[in-house]
Formats: C-alpha cells, sequence, structure tokens
C-alpha cells in the first residue's frame, strides 16, 4: 500500500509531466492545423478546411528533390556512423587502456558545441582543402556531430555486457571472427538498432549543419527556415507535418521490428 | 595482418578510427578558427598575417558585441535555472513514479529532438501569432485580451526552454538513477526528514547527472539563435547571430573567427571543468 504521501507525490509528479507533454506537442499540433487550413495565411479557428497544401506539397518536384537530398544524407550518416560509433563504443566501455579517460572526454567535446558554429567553422575548413560545399560534405558535417552521440549511445549498451562471455567462447575454440559474430555482435544489436535510429533521425531533422555545409544542395528543414523568413505558403506546415509524420512511422517501424527480433531470438533461445 | 598493429591495445585500436575522423572533422576545422581569428580583417590571409585587431573591435566597448555576449550569457543562465526546476519531477517520475511505463514516457520527451528545432518553433509562432491559436481561443471565450507576445526577450527565452529541455531532462534522470533507494530508506529509517534525505543523500549522489545536464543545457543555450530568429524577430541579436552576419552578409571571416573563439573558450573552459569532475563509467554503466 502506499502513503498518502507518497500518493500526493505521484499525483503531483504525473500532472507536472501530462502538462509539460501538453505543451510540448501544442506547436506541432497547431503546425498540422495551419498546414490543412483553406487560406493562405493562417486564422485561428480555421474556418475552411482543405488538402489541397498537402496535394501540392506532395506532388512538388522541388520538394522531392529535397526529400530526396535529406535522405541520401540521413543513411549515408546511418552507415558510417553506426560503423565508426560501434568500434568507439567498444574502446568507450569495453576495454580497458591507458588512455580510456582523455578519450572519453575528447569524444564528448563535439556534443557540447553549438551546431551552428560547428558548421561554420567547417564551412571555413572545406574552404581551405577546396572542397565545394554540396549534400555530401554536409554528410561529413552531420558526422562530427552524430558519431560521438551514436559512440555514447551504443556505450551504454556495451557497460551492461559480460566481456567474460568472449573468453568462454574462445576456451571453447571459437576464432575471433566467430567470437565477434556469433558472441559480440548478437548482445550488442538492440544498442546498434537504437545508435542508427538515433543517427538517422538526428541527421534528418538537422538544420544548423546542413545550413552553413551543405552549399546549394537544400535538405527539408533548410528549405523549411528559408520559406519561413520568407515567401511562407502552407506548404510550409504541411511539409513539417509530413516530415513529423514520417519520423513517427521510421521510430514505429524500427522499434516493432527489434521488439519483433528480440521475441524471435527469445523463442529460439527457450526450445 | 600487419604486426605492429597488432600489438596496439584493443582499446586504442577501437577508438583510432573515430579519433583520426574527429581529429580531421572537429580539431582541424578549430584551428583553421584559431588561425582566421589572428589574420587581417576583411581578408582571407589565413596564417599569413598575425594581428589582434579583431579581438580589439570585438572587444570594443563602444561596440555592440558587448550587448550580445550579455543577452546570451542571460539568457543561458536563466534557460538553465528554469530547466532544472522544470526537469527535476520529470526525471524523479521516470526513475519512481512511472514504473514500466516510464521508456514510453521517455520516447515521448525524446522525439520531438528527432523535429527541426525551427519546425517547432514555428508552431509557436502559429500558437501565439495575431489572428492564431491563443488569440482565437481568448475570442472564442470572449476574453479581450490580445497581448503582443511574440518578438520580445521573454519569449526567445520560453523558446531556448522549450528545445533544450531533453538536453537537461536525460542527465538528470541517469543521475537520479544512480540514487540507491536502500539509501533513502535507511535514512529515513534513521528518522531524517524529506527535506534533509534530498539534501544529504539524494542531491550529492544525483549531482555528476545534474551537473552534466546544468552544462549541456548552458553551453548549448548560449549557442542558441534560432529561438531569437524565428520567435524574437531580431529584438535580441544573440552572439551565434552576430558570428553568423559576420561570416555571411558582412564578408569578415576574421572578425566571425574572433568572436568564435571566444565563444569556444568560455564554452569549451567550462565543459572541461564540469568533465573533470565526473566519472563516465559510473554515471553511464552504473559501475
Amino acid at each position: 500500500m502506499l502513503s498518502q504521501a507518497q500518493r500526493r507525490n505521484n499525483f503531483f509528479v504525473s500532472t507536472w509531466v501530462a502538462f509539460v507533454l501538453v505543451v510540448i506537442y501544442l506547436p506541432i499540433l497547431c503546425s498540422a492545423l495551419a498546414s490543412v487550413s483553406k487560406s493562405r495565411y493562417f486564422i485561428f479557428p480555421v474556418r475552411k478546411y482543405s488538402t489541397e497544401w498537402w496535394s501540392k506539397t506532395w506532388s512538388s518536384i522541388e520538394v522531392h528533390t529535397l526529400v530526396g537530398n535529406s535522405i541520401s544524407i540521413a543513411v549515408f550518416v546511418t552507415l558510417i556512423s553506426v560503423t565508426l560509433a560501434f568500434f568507439g563504443a567498444l574502446a568507450f566501455a569495453r576495454y580497458d587502456w591507458k588512455g580510456r579517460k582523455l578519450y572519453q572526454k575528447l569524444l564528448l567535446l563535439p556534443i557540447f558545441f553549438p551546431q551552428a558554429v560547428l558548421g561554420l567553422a567547417l564551412l571555413l575548413w572545406m574552404n581551405t582543402l577546396g572542397l565545394m560545399p554540396s549534400w555530401k560534405t554536409a554528410v561529413l558535417a552531420h558526422l562530427v556531430w552524430i558519431v560521438p552521440v551514436v559512440t555514447l549511445v551504443i556505450a551504454i549498451k556495451v557497460y551492461s555486457y559480460d566481456a567474460t562471455l568472449e573468453d568462454a567462447a574462445a576456451d571453447l575454440g571459437a576464432n575471433r571472427w566467430q567470437i565477434f559474430r556469433e558472441v559480440t555482435l548478437p548482445l550488442l544489436w538492440p544498442g546498434i538498432w537504437s545508435g542508427g535510429l538515433f543517427a538517422f533521425l538526428l541527421s534528418w531533422g538537422n538544420f544548423p549543419l546542413s545550413l552553413y555545409t551543405a552549399g546549394a544542395d537544400s535538405t527539408v528543414p533548410k528549405w523549411l527556415y528559408s520559406k519561413m523568413v520568407a515567401g511562407y505558403t502552407p506548404m510550409v506546415p504541411a511539409l513539417g507535418t509530413m516530415n513529423t509524420l514520417g519520423a513517427i512511422a521510421i521510430l514505429a517501424l524500427v522499434g516493432t521490428l527489434a521488439l519483433s527480433m528480440r521475441r524471435l531470438r527469445q523463442r529460439r533461445t527457450s526450445i | 595482418m600487419n604486426l605492429s598493429l597488432l600489438k596496439l591495445p584493443a582499446g586504442l585500436r577501437c577508438a583510432t578510427p573515430v579519433m583520426l575522423f574527429l581529429l580531421a572533422g572537429f580539431v582541424a576545422p578549430l584551428i583553421m578558427v584559431v588561425g582566421y581569428a589572428f589574420a587581417s580583417p576583411r581578408s582571407f590571409e589565413v596564417f599569413s598575417s598575425f594581428t589582434l585587431a579583431n579581438f580589439a573591435a570585438a572587444l570594443d566597448p563602444s561596440g555592440t558585441v558587448w550587448t550580445s555576449f550579455a543577452w546570451s550569457i542571460g539568457l543561458a543562465m536563466a534557460c538553465t535555472v528554469i530547466l532544472a526546476i522544470i526537469a527535476y519531477p520529470i526525471a524523479y517520475g521516470l526513475n519512481h513514479t512511472f514504473g514500466k511505463w516510464s521508456s514510453l514516457v521517455s520516447i515521448l520527451f525524446v522525439f520531438p529532438l528527432f523535429i527541426s528545432e525551427n519546425v517547432r518553433l514555428f508552431g509557436w509562432v502559429q500558437f501565439f501569432i495575431k489572428g492564431g491559436v491563443m488569440d482565437g481561443t481568448l475570442k472564442i471565450l470572449g476574453i479581450d485580451f490580445n497581448p503582443d507576445v511574440l518578438y520580445s526577450p521573454e519569449i526567445i527565452l520560453f523558446g531556448m526552454v522549450y528545445v533544450y529541455l531533453p538536453f537537461m531532462l536525460f542527465p538528470m534522470t541517469l543521475g537520479l538513477s544512480m540514487v540507491p533507494q536502500d539509501l533513502v530508506d535507511a535514512a529515513a529509517d534513521l528518522g531524517a526528514g524529506r527535506l534533509l534525505i534530498w539534501r544529504e543523500v539524494q542531491l550529492p549522489l544525483a549531482m555528476p547527472g545534474i551537473l552534466i545536464g546544468l552544462l549541456l543545457t548552458f553551453v548549448l543555450s548560449v549557442g542558441a539563435v534560432a529561438e531569437a530568429k524565428v520567435l524574437g524577430g531580431q529584438s535580441v541579436i544573440t552572439v551565434v547571430h552576430d558570428i553568423e552576419i559576420a561570416f555571411t552578409y558582412a564578408q569578415n571571416w576574421p572578425m566571425g573567427a574572433a568572436l568564435a573563439l571566444i565563444l569556444v573558450l568560455i564554452i569549451g573552459s567550462l565543459t572541461l571543468w564540469a568533465l573533470s569532475k565526473i566519472d563516465l563509467d559510473r554515471m553511464l554503466g552504473g559501475r
């Protein structure tokens, strides 16, 4: 039985969390509302609803290019960052080596850095190297920030990883590659999945780094910002809302995939 | 296989790709910033000229850069304090109140990170603007009150609090999860009051996480710019906005680099100081 003080405590905490969550999702709902209003300028309460702006956005060739750029960047960022971060996380949490404490701290620095300044610093650097900014250089820029984040996400999983299992496998005669494939990788899959999910979605939503390092190539957040500043049409909230729905879909898809894989594995081990 | 590579400790071998990448993608750009900061104003003579003119111009008491720095640091401090108060009960709840639902609640708090902050801030514009959701709702309720909320420093602060909440919340949640319930119970059994337990047991044990949260929020919000541009209508110019202007419209890269360098020094020294106080293995791995 909970004491009265505890119950009061729980009530206060739950109410507060519910309130903050409503505030967090309020502007996202406002955007969705603005995207289905017929008039060019948003007025609440909405007088006439229409899906006109959605279909316009959906069939716009310009938007197709933007989405293509954003997806290309996010896919490359995900693949590269997960590979780098997987080994980075082993160095972060699995092995005990001399420079580890220093490495852990250095790795965190890009996260503690204003992204707009990072984007401009990268622009200086690319200019010096003579690299032409395009969506490919934006991949590099995203990686500087996302590799450390993904390393942390995977490292949290690595901490709970029992390294003696590798020794056991070696005692039983498995070679290095077999140990990696049959022991290390399967145990760390959940961390790798969530790392990849973070990488994709953070890259998908990134604005400050893309602004300075993608050159003439535009991404979805970049285009949305330029239209907010000048030339607003309800295509802005429409694309913004599609963007949100896309992120929800990816999150749900990867979530269910990971869950069903875990169930499958549990069933296999329980037999 | 390359023998000399095999002789390296396994940890170092695993760390090498990441470190090389960050050397090329993080350290090298920062060196360029330092180079430009000391180059002659309005030039591209990086590493071939040396002058302190950019810093002198930046720190000129009659200039406007002072006010930008003051605004950025003031807003960031206010944002950090407000977020600590908002996030603490939530972090407590994620550890103690929601039980098996807490991962779902966490996802609800993480998710906004995946939507570009401009999109979310623009949603607030549609909420607060004349004829927007707030205005319309007040009219329906028959309240004749149309406050001018947008384009003020207060709304910029509101936007910052809104955007940076997850950066305070998650380190704090990790920190609070480091407090063993046994210790709290033991203190209660020995007759300590709730306030005393909080001050002597919970707060000190959760401090590493809280410190990371405070630091991350402060550091990121000092570099905030989108809130001032989207919600603030440029009623306040933040430091990063000044830096952007120097790099783009003004085409004065050395000036922008000098400002960036001052900002990086502030952020970097704070970060290194705080990180030196924290054992990351204990915080992330619960060891």
